[in-house]
């Protein structure tokens, strides 16, 4: 069993706060994603968890044992740095087998595990090479190998993809997915990159300026995010925040854009009750909205401004007034810029943000910052 | 072109004639190329001319006009009578005793020092790091009368130790700069990788850091070796019966003959020149160029 639970771990560097009381547990064998921007904390947590760069106050605990202060090498980890960290003056070989080296492991056994893991990354042919003779791909390569030759119960990752161009990253992303898969271990993964979050994690938990703002599974931190921040980091393109009024009209609570307006669904009467005639932020994803070419009732009258061919779908910049929207459409609804179109929001795609704090209210009790 | 008269006239591409363009050299390059020669014959000329005059008889080197043709005849007399004079064997061993006990005192103390200031942000480590530099502004001559006036009162003369003592004081400034700099080359994020697959922050040094700074080190303990080997003026002051071979030469200057001073010179070049070739590419690596 190798759960790990955090708890109000927080790290200072300096007058700088990068990891505040964060709180959450891993379970056993989950693959848990820490994402966010540059300078989130993300990174400087993984370490905390491994041992380099303790943490300052609160407790980590791996397996029921507290580890918060223990040296890596007490640790029983594995980890994969986003430089790779391979040891230049030694061969892949070497480098693959160091950690059971340090452990003092039997030579025949190094070699079959060694062998193994080349097996498992198809760097087979590359054992008795040294790093300086490789690409950095096949160098990523070795550094997996080598953290999966451990056997750890623990896996760290540091953006072990960032480093790749693009298309490799695609490749490499899904053979990591179906080999992490097979390890089975309980991993947790640092990225900038949403889309590695979304399609790897088992669970999210999105970070910014050192707080989490929410620990969730990717489709609900997708489809039910907890703060504006949440809704524009993740997904591409960004989740779309329109600035409306919240009105009473007769029995409905409507939003008002420019001219139309737009019923709130039946669930959110009680949590917008506080907020009719001020100011409340609409958050709608690019794919939720309905484009048509003639008028109906509830759609909006909007100007095309720009159309994307992306290919599978078209991106079209909309104007409603004085703000613009990113809506996505099928590649062959093209309409001409500066046409008027119609859109409709589905009531129950739209989310609804408090313009002050930021936070996503959801009906019922308050959507929780930090799921469990 | 079927342009109306009051159309400019369409542009067309310059003719750059590409393939022509690489086998011209610029007059800029050729000047750099001539300098370069000009100034490498100014340094080679001498060391050939004393190269020469130390492996030819002693008759050759007192004849005047000298033949142009080298090693005619080629003989080692000179080199012989040199090495027998009174005094040479007991200095060349001297200097190699000084020289090798500053080799080893200032790489034992300057590793440990080079490694903190690479590594560790303590307080006073900028002020540590300018006053190495300061140091190295002087000139070493000038630094050696404050030092030999400080061995002189504590009697500390005479001695080889004492000698090598100086010249780890001398030599340890630019020791400890390049050792700091050989360790910083070392991302430190090799050795938090050593640790987190179970190396304790000592194994992960012995395994990881010293194979990588080994080279480094080694150039800095050359460079160290032939800077006590070369040391002349404390080696002067603060010996008198255990001399070293640069002092005992410096010495005997104006009694010597030529052919004595030609084998003397060449001789004390040699190790410099070895230490050279075996650091060039050290050399390159310091000043930017990356070469494999």
């Amino acid at each position: 069993m190798a759960e790990i639970v955090i708890e109000n771990v927080s790290k200072v560097f300096g007058d700088t706060v990068a990891v505040r009381n964060a709180t959450l547990t891993v379970r056993d064998k989950e693959f848990l994603v820490l994402l966010g921007p540059s300078g989130c904390g993300k990174t400087t947590l993984l370490r905390a968890i491994a041992g380099l760069g303790m943490a300052d106050a609160g407790k980590i605990s791996i397996d029921g044992r507290d580890v918060t202060y223990l040296p890596p090498a007490e640790r029983n980890l594995s980890m994969v740095f986003q430089s790779y960290a391979i040891f230049p003056h030694m061969t892949v070989r070497e480098n693959i087998g160091f950690g059971l080296q340090m452990a003092k492991t039997d030579k025949a056994e190094i070699k079959r595990r060694v062998d193994e893991s080349a097996e498992l990354l198809h760097i087979g042919d590359l054992l008795e090479r040294r790093p300086s003779d490789m690409s950095g791909g096949q160098r990523q390569r070795v550094a997996v190998a080598r953290a999966l030759t451990m056997q750890a119960e623990v896996l760290l990752m540091d953006e072990p993809l960032s480093n790749l161009d693009a298309l490799l990253r695609l490749e490499m992303r899904a053979e990591l997915k179906r080999l992490l898969a097979e390890v089975n271990a309980t991993t947790i993964y640092v990225t900038h990159d949403q889309i590695e979050a979304l399609s790897m994690g088992d669970r999210i938990a999105v970070m910014r300026n050192g707080v989490i703002q929410q620990l969730d599974e990717p489709q609900e931190v997708y489809s039910r995010p907890s703060n504006q921040f949440v809704g524009s980091f993740i997904g591409n393109p960004p989740m779309n925040f329109i600035d409306a009024t919240l009105a009473l009209r007769g029995e409905d609570l409507v939003v008002k854009f420019a001219d139309s307006h737009v019923s709130a669904p039946p669930e959110m009467r009680q949590a917008l009750n506080t907020y009719v005639d001020r100011p409340i932020r609409i958050g709608i994803r690019a794919e939720n909205m309905q484009t048509l070419t003639e008028p109906a009732a509830g759609a909006i009258p909007v100007t095309v401004s720009v159309v994307e061919p992306l290919g599978s779908q078209n991106l079209l910049t909309i104007a409603m007034g004085e703000q613009l929207l990113k809506v996505s459409t099928h590649p062959t609804f093209s309409p001409q810029p500066g046409s008027d179109i119609w859109l409709q929001f589905p009531a129950e795609e739209l989310r609804w943000i408090d313009p002050e704090t930021e936070q996503v209210l959801y009906p019922g009790a308050a959507s929780s910052a930090t799921g469990g | 072109m079927t342009a109306s008269p009051t159309t400019p006239p369409i542009p067309t591409a310059p003719d750059l004639n590409l393939t022509e363009r690489k086998a011209k050299p610029t007059w800029g390059r050729m000047g750099t190329y001539a300098a370069g020669i000009v100034i490498s014959l100014w340094i080679l000329i001498p060391l050939f001319f004393f190269f020469s005059m130390a492996f030819t008889t002693q008759e050759t080197v007192r004849s005047y006009p000298k033949n142009f043709l080298p090693f005619i005849p080629f003989s080692t007399s000179t080199m012989e009578f040199f090495l027998r004079s009174d005094g040479v064997g007991e200095g060349l061993i001297n200097s190699v005793i000084v020289a090798v006990l500053t080799l080893i005192l200032s790489t034992l103390l300057a590793t440990p020092a080079g490694y903190a200031v690479s590594r560790y942000l303590f307080p006073g480590r900028d002020l540590f790091r300018l006053g190495i530099l300061a140091v190295r502004a002087f000139p070493i001559v000038v630094l050696s009368i404050p030092l030999a006036v400080l061995f002189l009162r504590y009697n500390l003369f005479d001695s080889l130790l004492s000698l090598a003592l100086m010249h780890t004081a001398l030599a340890m400034p630019t020791s400890v700069l390049i050792i700091a700099s050989v360790f910083a080359s070392v991302p430190y994020e090799l050795e938090e990788a050593g640790q987190v697959f179970g190396a304790t922050p000592l194994q992960s040094f012995r395994h990881i850091v010293v194979p990588l700074v080994l080279p480094g080190i080694a150039a800095s303990s050359v460079f160290t070796f032939v800077l006590s080997w070369n040391e002349v003026f404390a080696a002067s002051i603060l010996t008198l019966e255990n001399r070293t071979l640069p002092a005992l030469l410096l010495n005997q200057l104006s009694e010597s003959s030529d052919a004595y001073q030609f084998a003397g010179g060449f001789f004390l070049m040699v190790p410099s020149i070895i230490f050279m070739f075996f650091i060039r590419k050290h050399l390159f690596n310091m000043w930017g160029q990356v070469s494999k």
